[in-house]
């Protein structure tokens, strides 16, 4: 595996659009070449050799190519938009919509991002050593296809709407999550660590939601289910069981409703 | 203006029954010409397809529940952005592009009219609004009429004289072109959260029959004799079975003929035909009823028909059928909106996906293309896909290709996932019929604007008529080697004039041309009852006056063209 490495030179004034910094985008360039990609700053389209130095050159694929992010992006959104595989590491703090729409390969965020990151995701791994913002792993504003596969892992904490239409694969957060859980999800799971605030599962149809510490507020529409003892991540415990929400349409599976689950560990 | 001589194309012209021969169409003054001098601008169009320019019988491309499509629908816009480029502005949306989109789309592929199917009165001024800012074609809009308060009363009386009086009242204030009908009084029942299924269902409150008020609203086109003839949305759109409705709606035009001064034959337009063509009890047993359809149409010589052609694409349904976008919602759980418009009529939005792996909606892709392909008269049958309700109007190309190959028809049959049962539900694998550049012409040019009363202008080449006209890299003289090539051929034009103004070329937007506002001026008897009506209507139920009411002046409609009408 090659690895290009992109670090920041000239911060931009506005917020800079830069999603051409992935594996894939880089697959088969010179370092000289992945320079003269091109990026947004505001209405402006300019190169990304304009703000950041390049050095390395990519694999011929995307699989075989590593890209570090260095310095200060904390202005820069899109990184690693739509990557299929390779790697993406960010060294420091990102914007929004890292992992944007990726459908393979992983992510390493080593401070916090921003919010819509992993907008839509289809597959690979986004692990995030601090905090995520909102909508992590939700669907595009107006939209109905959430994250449908995947993995997202943070280490910290997560901000509001996380897996808003949510179809498939897993949200781990080690740390609390804020407001509004699966909302209108329709598959996938989302294991919280920390604590909840309120308005878990709100018009869930399907999918799966663990919480280890508190629930501020419960949701009106999930009614209790008795008690089960599971394995979850690594963690056996007993949790109280809820199915919801009450007030969303189910569809049957084998003659059986199918609800959405809040369980939270006892 | 400058002149031009189109040289050496292979010109398809069914208006002077041109099938393909190498000739010259000359430009001068915004019109075709028989000749022009030695300082004409030559554009070589040897070895491609010379047409006129297109004409659109059927979109939702202006007006409110256009607008909240684009509203709600952020993610249509998402990855389809076009950013400024030589004259084009930016642009975006898929299914619900923005006005400036519109007008480029259409014009790169060589269309030069189009018709705005729906029109809510109230919103008149929205929708011309859209149309003015929609750059190069040609555009009117058709009022709805067919759960107005004012028509329901004068039908269920058979007043025809007070109905024609209004409607020609309607169409001068709000700058409209046709009488469009949807769902006849269904959208009024919805406001009573019930439907019209059938012909004979009774509109509440107001006791007349959707029957009655399609009767009566061609006796009224036709005592005004406007260019256009009624035009319909049937009851009972889109439910298995729903063929019947069709059929019994159709009945309706019987013995019934044209009055007119533009050389329209027919009293009654079937548009979106694919949607009405249903057989089945459910979604199980569903199947084709294109046969009965066509079989009728082409026996019945009144009535003219557009095809509604599903492209397989995500897209956004849009209807002044309030009830059936409800239904719709609760078939594919996506997102509603629903909007009532006081006094007239009521429109839905819901986003649908045309997915090839859904047996339903490659049954409706087979029905789309049974229908022009079992259609006799290519003059009676037109190419829509009632956008976007069966498919953005940027797939016209690919329509165009699976009506052209039967070759392109047989790899998409290949590709659905139920194969079989497209087969088994439709005749689509047993029609070997391709329509020819001729037929297309006819389809999509001719034909239309016959049937819209706009034959003399537009639709085709003759000396006399507008300088509309569309150059396809396609040469006719050699064999297709692979249908894709058709799809790339009719997606960009070489060439495109709009009333003498070039407009494209080499597939790049050159100029914003003239558009300009079509609308129908109907005079007719004074008719003091009508004016009272109207007046005391406002007074009463409407929440806004008459003089708000309008779509009048520089600012809705920069540059009207009236099509007179003398109804006195
Ligand atoms: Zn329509």
């Amino acid at each position: 595996m090659e690895t290009v490495t992109i670090t920041m030179k000239n911060a931009p004034a506005l917020y800079l659009e830069a999603d051409n910094v992935s594996p894939d985008a880089f697959a088969g360039k010179k370092a000289a070449q992945i320079a003269e990609l091109s990026v947004h700053e505001g209405n402006t389209t300019s190169t990304l050799g304009k703000y950041f130095d390049v050095s390395g050159d990519a694999g011929a694929t995307a699989a075989d190519t590593k890209v570090v992010v260095r310095g200060d992006v904390k202005k820069v959104k899109y990184l690693g938009f739509k990557m299929t595989a390779g790697e993406l590491v960010i060294e420091g703090t990102a914007d929004q919509y890292v992992g944007a729409w990726m459908k393979g390969g992983k992510i390493l965020a080593k401070g916090d991002i921003g919010a819509f990151a992993a907008t839509a995701m289809k597959g690979g791994e986004l692990t995030v050593e601090g905090n995520a913002g909102n909508y992590l792993g939700a669907a595009y504003r107006g939209d109905w296809r959430g994250m449908s596969g995947g993995k997202i892992l943070v280490k910290g904490n997560a901000g509001s709407d996380i897996g808003m239409y949510m179809l498939g694969g897993e949200i781990i957060v080690n740390g609390n999550a804020d407001v509004h859980v699966m909302t209108h999800a329709e598959g996938g799971k989302t294991i919280i660590k920390g604590n909840a605030a309120s308005k878990l599962g709100g018009q869930m149809v399907e999918g799966t939601i663990f919480v280890f510490g508190s629930i501020e507020v419960m949701m009106p529409g999930f009614k209790p289910n008795g008690e089960v003892e599971l394995e979850v991540d690594g963690t056996k415990a007993k949790f109280a069981h809820f199915i919801g929400d009450m007030g969303e349409r189910h569809k049957k599976k084998k003659g059986v409703v199918v609800y959405g689950n809040l369980y939270k560990k006892i | 203006m400058s002149e031009y001589i189109i040289k050496n194309g292979h010109v398809f012209d069914p208006v002077q029954g041109i099938k393909g021969d190498k000739k010259d169409i000359a430009i001068k003054d915004g019109k075709i010409v028989d000749k022009v001098g030695s300082g004409a601008k030559v554009i070589d169009a040897k070895d491609k397809t010379v047409m006129a320019g297109a004409v659109e019988i059927h979109a939702h491309i202006a007006g409110p529940k256009v607008n909240l499509g684009r509203i709600y629908r952020p993610e249509d816009k998402l990855f389809s952005c076009t950013p400024t480029k030589g004259m084009e502005r930016m642009g975006g949306g898929a299914s619900i592009p923005t006005t400036f989109k519109t007008g480029y789309e259409y014009a790169k592929m060589g269309y030069t009219t189009a018709m705005e199917a729906a029109m809510p009165p109230l919103f008149a001024r929205h929708v011309h609004e859209e149309i003015r800012d929609t750059p190069i074609i040609d555009e009117a809009a058709f009022p709805v009429f067919g759960n107005n308060w004012f028509v329901l009363e004068y039908l269920k009386n058979q007043e025809i004289e007070n109905t024609a009086a209004y409607i020609a009242w309607l169409l001068r204030v709000t700058k409209g072109y046709a009488v469009k009908v949807v769902n006849p009084g269904g959208t009024e029942a919805w406001g009573w959260g019930l439907n019209c299924l059938s012909v004979n269902d009774p509109v509440p409150y107001f006791d007349i029959t959707p029957a009655e008020i399609v009767s009566g609203l061609i006796d009224a086109n036709e005592y005004l004799g406007l260019p256009h003839s009624m035009h319909i949305h049937p009851n009972n759109l889109g439910n298995p079975g729903c063929y019947e409705t069709t059929l019994d709606t159709l009945k309706l035009a019987e013995g019934k003929k044209a009055k007119n001064k533009f050389g329209r034959e027919s009293v009654m337009h079937l548009t979106h035909s694919q949607f009405h063509s249903y057989g089945g009890t459910n979604w199980g047993d569903f199947e084709s009823k294109a046969k009965e359809v066509t079989d009728y149409v082409n026996k019945n010589k009144n009535i003219t028909i557009d095809t509604g052609n599903v492209t397989l694409d995500e897209t956004t349904t849009m209807t002044a059928d309030g009830p059936f976008e409800h239904h719709l919602t609760g078939l594919n759980h996506l997102k509603w909106a629903n909007v009532d418009v006081e006094l007239e009529t009521a429109a839905g939005v819901v986003p649908y996906i045309y997915s090839p792996n859904i047996s339903v909606c490659a049954i409706q892709w087979a029905i789309g293309l049974e229908i022009p392909l079992m259609m006799k008269d290519p003059m009676r049958c037109y190419i829509t896909t009632d956008h976007p309700n069966a498919g953005p109007f940027t797939r016209y190309p690919r329509v165009f290709k699976w009506l052209m190959s039967a070759k392109a028809r047989e790899t998409q049959i290949n590709a659905f996932k139920h194969k079989d049962k497209v087969l088994s539900q439709t005749s689509i694998g047993t029609l070997d019929r391709e329509i020819s550049l001729y037929e297309l012409a006819q389809m999509t040019r001719a034909g239309p604007a016959k049937c819209l009363g706009l034959g003399a202008m537009c639709g085709g080449l003759a000396p006399g008529m507008d300088a509309d006209v569309a150059v396809y890299n396609f040469n006719p003289d050699k064999p297709v080697a692979d249908p894709e090539d058709i799809e790339k051929a009719f997606s960009r034009c070489a060439a495109v004039f709009k009333s003498g103004v070039q407009v494209v070329s080499n597939g790049d937007i050159v100029s914003n041309g003239n558009k300009r506002t079509l609308w129908v001026n109907a005079k007719v008897k004074d008719n003091p009852q009508v004016m009272r009506d109207i007046s005391e209507k406002f007074i009463k139920y409407y929440s806004m006056t008459q003089n708000n009411y309008e779509a009048l002046g520089h600012h809705f409609v920069p540059n009207p063209y009236a099509l007179e009408v003398d109804a006195t």
